[in-house]
């Protein structure tokens, strides 16, 4: 049955703050969002976390456990030894509000800055007609329920404060990507993709697909094919001498 | 730590990473098999012998375009002339270099393994600044697909090599010895890295919006799809094949080992 865990919980502001111990009782098949919740319940009533489903769904109970970027509803507590003390601090990458609950709105400014799908001028919306493999490709990346623990783990913004207003992330690079791959989206998403969003800083080092729930391949699926469609645009001499030749339409 | 997991406004925890597992293992064993491979290759390229022995020629030394070369490795001729006196390994070296060193997956490894830039995730790296593959002289990444196909090439010359391996010493058709075998292995190997490339991917099909409207195209991708998840495992094997297949033609060449005859 149950046992005494040790938990290590980051309590604190944007100020300040530090890990606090505390030995909570885990249940059999609990996740480290129960245990949260039961120090909540028992010992800690100030405790800030955030999340709403429990079931992996909604994306909001975002954290690091033992330094990894997860969600906490999906992360059991038997895959820790009973003797081993578990870490949880709010994401390192985002401004923190206070205990357990950052400030993502980093995120909802990069979502901004995509523009929406746009469809032929000749078409109405519900006129739209597209073949199941024209679709398909992108419909991994709608997978993504907006965890953000991608944008935590890459190293370029949570290693480099700076990159934040020229780097969009891994999120809407596969937001880009299932753009890009739409038949009948009629924005040109691929140059914007390296010169305004940032996916020449990407140095695909696969942290991000590494750590995502939902299991999206970020990198190989949206990443890499978004980096090879710029260098047809704007790197690959003889595509662009083919294209300016031939006229043709390559897509 | 003002940069980074330690910028204003960020939870103040003060250590570079939380992580309790062995995080180091894979970049460690990154760092070793890629180093002890460069030492065996380059110690290799220059020995400038023992690569030709009864039909085996060393996948370093092929295409042997130097006036050197034994006549049966020198598949291609002898472009080059007498004033090339070096190896002939030194030749072709760049182009299987190039394609390792710009292919996607082993950027990652060695960004992660050498460079640190992250050695793992959320371990904070080491740089203070970091601007990607945005400058020189990494924008040259972006060359990975020419040098995907000069390796389709190369494949097809070292594919070429096996079959001249089923000849016995005496020239004549028709027979297998384990070096036959190695070489053949050797070659699919290198086959499997080449078409599970995300350049063959973007190549083949990738770059399209409309699959339906290109029917062939989007079966081959499908095809290269089922193989472009296993990349990295045909990476290493690729690269520990050929640094072996070298070995054992150098080990039959030297006298060391017999090359065994099955048939
Ligand atoms: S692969 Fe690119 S986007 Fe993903 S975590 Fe690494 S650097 Fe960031
Ligand atoms: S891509 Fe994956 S990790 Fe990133 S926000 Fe979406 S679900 Fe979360
Ligand atoms: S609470 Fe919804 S994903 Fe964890
Ligand atoms: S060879 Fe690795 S991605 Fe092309």
């Amino acid at each position: 049955m149950g046992y005494l865990a040790s938990m290590r919980i980051w309590r604190g502001n944007s100020a300040d703050g530090q890990l606090e111990e505390h030995k909570v009782e885990v249940g059999d098949g609990e996740v480290v969002l129960d245990v949260i919740h039961r120090l909540q319940a028992t010992q800690t009533p100030d405790l800030a976390v955030r999340w709403n489903c429990k079931a992996g769904k909604c994306g909001s109970c975002s954290v690091e456990i033992n330094g990894k970027p997860r969600l906490m509803c999906m992360t059991r507590m038997n895959t820790f030894a009973e003797d081993e003390t578990v870490t949880v601090t709010p994401l390192r990458a985002f401004p923190v509000i206070k205990d357990l609950v950052t400030d993502v709105s980093f995120n909802y400014q990069k979502a901004r800055e995509i523009p929406a799908f746009k469809g032929p001028e000749n078409l109405k919306p519900g006129e739209y007609r597209m073949a199941q493999v024209d679709v398909q490709r992108s419909q991994e990346f709608r997978k993504c329920i907006e965890c953000f623990l991608c944008q935590d783990t890459c190293h370029v913004i949570r290693d480099h404060e700076e990159n934040k207003p020229q780097f969009a992330g891994p999120r809407f690079f596969i937001r880009i990507a299932e753009l890009d791959m739409h038949p009948l989206d009629q924005l040109n998403r691929t140059k914007a993709a390296q010169e305004e969003h940032g996916l020449g800083m990407c140095n695909i080092t696969k942290c991000c697909t590494d750590v995502c729930p939902e299991h999206i391949k970020i990198t190989d699926n949206a990443i890499i094919p978004m980096k090879e469609r710029v260098v047809d645009k704007k790197y690959d001499p003889l595509v662009w001498l083919g294209n300016t030749i031939s006229r043709r339409k390559s897509d | 730590m003002e940069n980074g997991v330690g910028a204003p406004g960020r939870a103040k925890i003060g250590v570079r990473h939380l992580r309790t597992d062995k995080w180091w293992i894979s970049p460690l064993i990154s760092v070793v098999v890629l180093l002890s491979f460069i030492a065996y290759s380059t110690w290799r390229a220059f020995e400038n012998d023992f690569y030709y022995v009864d039909h085996l020629v060393s996948p370093f030394y092929s295409p042997c375009l130097a006036t050197s070369c034994p006549p049966e490795a020198a598949i291609l001729g002898t472009p080059f002339g007498d004033w090339w006196t070096l190896s002939p390994a030194l030749l072709i070296l760049v182009f299987p270099l190039g394609f390792r060193l710009t292919c996607y997956y082993y950027r990652k490894t060695y960004y992660r393994a050498f460079w640190m830039s992250p050695s793992a995730c959320a371990v904070a790296e080491p740089h203070k600044k970091y601007t990607g593959e945005t400058r020189q002289p990494l924008l040259l990444q972006n060359s990975h697909r020419y040098f995907f196909f000069a390796g389709l090439i190369f494949n097809i010359i070292l594919t070429y090599d096996a079959i001249i391996a089923f000849k016995n010493p005496a020239g004549e058709w028709g027979h297998m010895s384990v070096g036959t075998l190695v070489l053949l292995a050797n070659a699919i190997f290198l086959w499997m890295y080449s078409l599970s490339c995300h350049s063959c991917r973007h190549a083949v099909g990738g770059r399209l919006k409309h699959f339906s409207a290109h029917p062939f195209r989007y079966k081959m991708w499908t095809f290269v799809s089922t193989l472009n998840p296993h990349h990295p495992k045909f990476a290493w094997v690729s690269l520990i094949g050929v640094a072996l297949c070298d070995l054992y033609v150098r080990s039959v060449a030297t006298g060391q080992i017999t090359n065994f005859y099955i048939f």
